[in-house]
């Protein structure tokens, strides 16, 4: 079951209430996404941290129904 | 990690016998997935040796790597024993130079040139 791209960023602004979150579908097709992420919370986080955060968000469907997506993630400047 | 589940105890020992370990789907010369043919070609373009390991190989090792290293993905990347992180990670530390850098202060070799 493809997810839609307002749903995965649903679910991480409802996991990191402060974040910015930005969402493409790269293919069109509701399987292969790009997330750039950006949340105060990130502050002091090692990438994998920070990348760790996203995926509890997502709540297990990271690497499930979600297999593509491509993700960054800063902390705002 | 102390919880029962053997497959770490083989984990912990294949990240402290190797200094660069890639789990991976499929192999270096075979690689059944994108995103670790993607990792594949950073290494090589670095000019790293690394070991790698087949998930697709082994059930236990593909469901045991994501809970011993709380990630829900593969590929993997170890240094030293540390976990470096996946696809998107290991990408973004090359195109910044930050990974030839990491690896070098881990002291693995690189080939210079393509850093």
């Amino acid at each position: 079951m493809a997810m839609t791209a307002d749903e995965i960023a649903g679910l991480i602004r409802a996991g990191l209430p402060d974040a910015d979150v930005t969402l493409e579908d790269l293919a069109g097709d509701g399987n292969h996404y790009r997330a750039h992420v950006v949340c105060p919370a990130f502050r002091g986080k090692t990438r994998v941290q920070q990348h760790q955060m996203v995926y509890q968000a997502l709540g297990g469907r990271m690497g499930g129904v979600l297999h593509a997506l491509a993700l960054t993630t800063a902390a705002p400047e | 990690m102390t919880d029962a589940n053997p497959v770490y105890a083989r984990i912990e020992n294949d990240v402290r016998s190797h200094p660069v370990v890639l789990y991976m789907k499929g192999s270096p010369v075979f690689p059944q997935c994108g995103f670790s043919a993607q990792v594949v070609q950073v290494l090589s373009e670095l000019g790293v040796k690394f070991q790698s390991y087949d998930v697709l190989a082994d059930d236990s090792l593909r469901q045991g790597i994501k809970e011993f290293s709380n990630w829900p993905t593969i590929p993997q990347l170890y240094v030293q024993g540390e976990f470096v992180g996946g696809c998107d990670i290991v990408r973004e530390m090359y195109m910044g130079g930050e990974l030839a850098e990491f690896l070098r202060e881990k002291g693995i070799e690189t080939d210079n040139t393509a850093a």
